[in-house]
């Protein structure tokens, strides 16, 4: 019985923290939905481009009788050739995701998790297919995978500090989002989004960030922590290390962003105090331009 | 500096660990402070960097100088400083603590009794052997000192009580010089000045350190009244002039109805440099003969209150001649030697005998008058009956008229030989007779007689066989010179010889006056001016305790005239008004030629004011400062590390919010009041009311009590009172209370006349007041033993109070609502005092219960404390423990019936008492 609640009390959890996902993602994607990125969205993703005229090795169920009423010949109505995208998305739910300096500013793991799950929807209104890089699943379009992609963003894995981007076997030409603050260990990070590069898919780098990780206010006898207390340093007078670790962060960005021009990837920081959309503008457009 | 010679330190080298302060803040700056805390994702960027800063942070300097004063706080604080710390060392291990225990004492008594508890549970913590003198006893000779423990002195201090006299200090500095072993001395002086005070201290020098504690006023008490351009004259003295100050007094005496109270008031004022002030009462003749004391009013001790005995009556005598205005010359006429004798002590009327008895006289002089008519001697008989004084002169007409030659008459107290004799004339044998000395037993006994008054003639008493018990002055010769017999409730006086100088030489000496005085005639009450004390045994009649209340004196017996001239007080001499025959002597405090005078002790040695506290340790208040200053420290920590976050600061104002709103809601219960706005909801409900005594405890438990009580009737009976409201007599309507609970608290103020009319009319209308010493654990209630008792008596003194007997077991307040044959409160035992019954109240046939008609006690007194049993706090839960277990819990729901017994009794008055009636309706119903 007990058993029973508890798994019922862990499935209320994380289905709620679905539904809170989907809503925050819902709301975030229709801003984008409705605005100059409007597509029609009748048929399967098909679109109109031509009708020709009928030869006899075309099956007489291909032929449009509407069309061909209107004059002597038959009329093949063709579609627009559309080759699916296939993305992956990746977004970092380790422990140091898990954070937020202040009350009012939504966890990097809960902004990160937004994303990808507003990008998804975004995406699976297009027709494209979608899946997170860490469920062995192939993308897949539609809804249902929508809901799928929410079930398992709910997630959290906070028993690992720092998270790495996951390995899957990515065909050739697909698309590859990684959502995190990359603010690991350096050559985990690149031996992660290396094995991405080598499988020669297009990537997008996005690196959320806390205002604390980028402003470092601290003063005075500091002993910081990481979340889940597995790293320390203690300083005596915390804002002498104020631009060193400023310029330590910058290093980090412009390695990232070095990585993103050498495998042809397209990079993107973001802070948690700014709003969601600018990044999945920047996410829809970059995928979008691809497409 | 701020006056730091006024503290001192009792372990003082504690003090030189201040010295480490500086190191402490050094070494506060060289730890760092604590780090902060704080969780970071990207603390792995940091890992590889190098902290170049070595000195660490510094805790900002005003956070070191709050430590620092936190810590010198502790360390000033454990030092132990003492505010005005007594100088008196202890130099003896054995304690003497004298009490002047006067009437001076008395003002501010309770102070002496609050101070003298400190002094003992002081000497009970330091173990010393204590013992307490009431100096006004006088020692128990020959005996060693008794010392104890200060623990087995300290109940006794609450019922010690001042005596109405001045300490003996010659007896107590021979008493302690006796001593051999050494002591200390603590003396409560009264303040006033005595040749031998010094003695005293002398003594107490030589045994010990000595420190005195005096009160702060000066003393105030009256003189003897004098009656001056016939008004009444007071002086007001004080021991010592200092600021300008009021002075109120009232002359007291029994109104119309014969209830005591304040005929007249005066209010005078001493000047900055005055020690004494003129009280002028203006008032009639008529009224000033009713005045029986005067006393200051806010004073409370024996001081200020006088008590006049005859000192400010003066009879009136009406003189009654036989001879209207004679030819012969005034000087020789009987009237004009009594007018002599008489005038300057007493009113005399001169009229004819209707319009003498109109004016209602004391005394009716006849003077050598014959006969009287039928009608004349029924009022005069009916006047002397009533307690009238008739004195009667022989002359010549009395001895003519043969009026008694047969039978006694009424207005005759013996019968006389017709005729009468003289002596020493030219035509008769023998000389003139002098007088016998005057028996004992008789008014005249220790009169000195003079040698040269001699009698020439006089009426002959007939030989009868009561004659001798009649006769209460006699000449040498046996023969009666003055007789009397009693009257109904007066008396009948008759001179065997003329008013004036014609029979004898008795009008011409001094001993005539006294004679008239011994009977009354003319009175004085002043000690000094009665002359005659000696030989007399004169009866207390009211005495006066050291408070300056006036009782009736039942339990001491009488003294004789030359005690009383002494003015030696004791317990069986207290100042008061003694009586002899007629005469009224008032025996005061203060005597003529007393005066007040503050004492002046010598140089070096300690005089402390009563007031003041004499040592405060300052202990508590440092540490609590050192604690206050940590409390800041904590949030100045937490908010340097940043965790004094909004929720954290929102929780504290919160807390402080609260307890503001409770501590300001007990305010506002206190001064619930009755406000005009508030009359019309009184009206419309039932609410018990409760007169503030400005005690706030008495008056928080008395809230407390009626909400409890009010309770208890919403719960059981069909009365649904609302919250119980305080009430200020001096000022809000009472009208619209059917019950008043009144508990006595000893700081009460006496209720102003106003007040008092007020609280009259209340009684009057049907209102009842429930009065509560509230000390039935102290005596077994309403003796007057207790302080509490005592303001009841002097608060109930004023009110029109019917005559009051304990509950019968059929009064209706012991069925009103439940059956109760007693009325416990937080104590048990007391009687509970209700107005008494009519005296002819009958038993009827059948009914378990007299028949005592209408009406509703005005009153109920008692000391058991109820509001104590009844109170509740606003949880409901019980304020006060009341017995233990079971019967604990029984007694306070006995409380609670008898509270709504009470309250059915006020609501619904003797309705019960109509039960008797039943019968009767019954049988007229044909039931």
């Amino acid at each position: 019985m007990s058993q029973m609640t508890g798994i019922r009390d862990t499935a209320e959890n994380i289905t709620q923290g679905m539904a809170a996902l989907m809503a925050d993602a819902h709301l975030l994607a229709a801003s984008i939905s409705h605005g100059a990125h409007g597509r029609r969205r009748q048929g399967e993703g098909e679109e109109f481009w031509q009708y020709r005229a009928a030869i006899s090795t075309d099956a007489i169920r291909d032929i449009d009788w509407r069309r061909s009423a209107r004059s002597d010949d038959h009329f093949i109505r063709q579609h627009e050739w559309q080759n699916t995208q296939s993305v992956h998305l990746w977004a970092d739910r380790g422990a140091s995701m898990l954070f937020r300096s202040q009350d009012d500013l939504p966890t990097k793991a809960n902004r990160a998790s937004v994303l990808a799950l507003a990008i998804s929807i975004l995406l699976a209104k297009a027709g494209e297919k979608v899946g997170p890089m860490d469920m062995a699943d192939p993308p897949k379009s539609g809804f249902v995978q929508i809901d799928k992609v929410a079930l398992h963003l709910a997630q959290t894995n906070p028993d690992q500090e720092f998270s790495t981007p996951a390995r899957k076997h990515m065909r050739q030409g697909q698309k590859a989002v990684f959502i995190s603050d990359f603010l690991g260990d350096w050559d985990q990070i690149f031996e992660g989004l290396s094995y991405a590069a080598n499988q020669n898919v297009s990537g997008y780098l996005v690196q959320v960030l806390d205002p604390v990780e980028e402003i470092f206010p601290f003063k005075g006898r500091t002993k910081l922590f990481s979340v889940n207390e597995g790293h320390n340093f203690e300083t005596l007078r915390a804002q002498s290390l104020r631009d060193e670790y400023r310029e330590k962060l910058l290093g980090r960005k412009e390695a990232l962003q070095q990585l993103a021009t050498k495998t042809g990837w397209q990079y993107y920081c973001h802070r948690t105090d700014e709003t969601a959309l600018t990044p999945l503008l920047w996410l829809y457009q970059v995928l979008g331009g691809k497409t | 500096m701020f006056g730091l010679e006024n503290i001192s330190f009792l372990s003082a080298p504690l003090l030189w660990t201040l010295v480490l302060l500086p190191l402490l803040w050094w070494l506060l700056r060289a730890v760092p402070p604590a780090p902060i805390r704080i969780k970071f994702p990207a603390v792995l960027l940091l890992l590889g960097l190098n902290d170049k800063e070595t000195t660490p942070d510094r805790t900002p300097w005003w956070l070191l100088a709050l430590r620092i004063f936190a810590l010198g706080a502790i360390i000033i604080g454990f030092a132990g400083p003492v505010l005005n710390p007594s100088n008196t060392k202890v130099s003896q291990k054995y304690l003497v603590i004298l009490m002047d225990a006067s009437w001076a004492s008395a003002q501010d008594w309770g102070k002496r009794q609050s101070k003298l508890t400190e002094i003992l549970r002081d000497a009970d913590q330091n173990t010393r052997p204590t013992v307490v003198f009431k100096m006004t006893d006088p020692p128990q000779n020959a005996e060693a000192l008794n010392f104890t423990t200060a623990a087995i002195s300290l109940p006794r201090v609450e019922t010690m009580a001042p005596n109405p006299w001045r300490p003996d200090f010659v007896q107590w500095a021979d008493y302690l010089a006796k001593q051999e072993i050494g002591f200390d001395t603590v003396w409560l002086s009264d303040g006033l000045y005595s040749v031998d005070r010094e003695k005293l201290l002398d003594v107490a020098r030589s045994k010990g350190s000595v420190s005195i504690f005096e009160g702060e006023n000066p003393v105030i008490s009256l003189s003897s009244p004098t009656v001056k351009d016939s008004n009444l004259n007071v002086i007001a003295h004080r021991s010592w002039a200092g600021n300008v100050a009021d002075i109120t007094a009232h002359a007291i005496g029994p109104d119309p109805s014969g209830v005591s109270r304040a005929l007249a008031s005066v209010t005078a004022q001493f000047s900055n440099d005055e020690d004494q002030v003129d009280l002028m009462f203006e008032m009639p003749a008529d009224l000033r003969n009713r005045i029986t004391s005067v006393a200051v009013e806010g004073q409370r001790s024996a001081g200020a209150v006088v008590v006049t005995g005859d000192t400010v009556q003066r009879r009136k005598v009406a003189l009654i001649s036989s001879t209207k205005q004679q030819e012969s010359s005034n000087l020789v006429s009987e009237a004009f030697y009594l007018r002599k004798a008489l005038v300057p002590t007493a009113d005399v009327i001169e009229n004819d005998l209707k319009t003498a008895l109109l004016a209602d006289p004391d005394v009716l002089i006849f003077t050598d008058v014959g006969s009287l008519t039928k009608v004349e001697t029924d009022a005069v008989s009916a006047w002397v009956n009533a307690g009238g004084l008739l004195v009667r002169f022989a002359g010549p007409k009395l001895a003519a008229s043969q009026v008694n030659l047969e039978q006694e008459r009424t207005l005759l107290p013996v019968r006389l030989r017709a005729g009468g004799r003289s002596v020493g004339g030219a035509m008769s044998w023998g000389a003139p007779k002098k007088l016998q000395e005057f028996v004992e037993g008789t008014p005249f006994y220790g009169l000195k007689v003079p040698d040269d008054v001699a009698v020439s003639s006089q009426v002959i008493a007939q030989p009868d066989p009561n004659l001798a018990e009649r006769v209460v002055a006699a000449l040498q010769d046996g023969t009666p010179l003055v007789t009397q017999k009693e009257l109904g409730n007066g008396r009948v006086v008759l001179f065997h010889v003329t008013a004036n100088a014609e029979w004898s030489t008795l009008p011409l000496s001094g001993l005539f006056v006294q004679m008239l005085e011994r009977l009354a005639v003319s009175t004085s009450g002043n000690l000094e001016e009665i002359q005659d004390l000696a030989g007399l045994i004169w009866k207390p009649e009211q005495v006066i305790d050291a408070f300056g209340h006036i009782r009736d004196a039942t339990d001491i017996s009488g003294v004789d005239g030359t005690v009383l001239a002494s003015r030696a007080f004791s317990d069986d001499l207290p100042p008061g008004v003694y009586s002899n025959g007629g005469r009224k002597a008032a025996l005061n405090v203060m005597g003529n030629d007393e005066i007040l005078a503050k004492t002046e002790w010598p140089a070096g040695v300690p005089v402390l004011s009563l007031a003041k506290a004499t040592q405060i340790l300052l202990k508590p208040h440092f540490l609590l400062l050192a604690m206050g200053l940590m409390l800041l420290d904590i949030f100045a920590s937490l908010w340097l590390s940043g965790k004094l976050t909004k929720q954290f600061a929102g929780q504290i104002i919160l807390i402080g919010f609260v307890t503001l709103f409770t501590s300001s809601d007990t305010v506002f219960a206190q001064t619930d009041r009755v406000s005009d706005d508030k009359i019309s909801k009184l009206i419309n409900n039932t609410v018990l009311g409760y007169v503030i005594t400005g005690n706030t405890k008495v008056d928080a438990a008395s809230h407390a009590g009626l909400l409890g009580l009010s309770a208890e009737l919403f719960k059981r009976t069909s009365v649904e009172p609302i919250t119980p409201v305080g009430v200020d007599i001096e000022q809000d309507e009472l009208s619209v209370f059917p019950f008043l609970y009144w508990p006595i608290s000893e700081s009460q103020r006496s209720p102003s006349d106003q007040a008092v009319e007020k609280i009259n009319r209340f009684l009057h209308s049907g209102g009842l007041i429930l009065f509560d010493t509230r000390d039935a654990h102290l005596s077994s209630g309403l003796s007057g033993a207790t302080p509490n008792g005592r303001m009841l008596q002097k608060i109930a003194a004023r009110l029109e109070i019917p005559p009051l007997e304990p509950v019968p077991d059929d009064h209706v307040l012991t069925r009103s609502f439940y059956l109760l044959q007693e009325f416990p409160g937080r104590h048990r035992g007391a009687n509970v005092w209700i107005e008494a019954a009519p005296v002819n109240a009958q038993k009827l046939s059948g009914v378990p219960f007299r028949n005592l008609n209408d009406g509703v006690t005005p009153v109920v007194i008692g000391a058991n404390d109820w509001a104590a049993a009844w109170a509740i706090t606003q949880n409901g839960r019980y304020m006060f423990p009341v017995g233990r277990g079971e019967t604990g819990k029984r007694q306070r729901e006995f409380a609670q019936r008898f509270g709504v017994n009470l309250i059915m009794y006020v609501l619904t008055g003797n309705y019960k008492s109509d039960q008797v009636h039943i019968p009767a309706l019954l049988d007229r119903l044909g039931q």
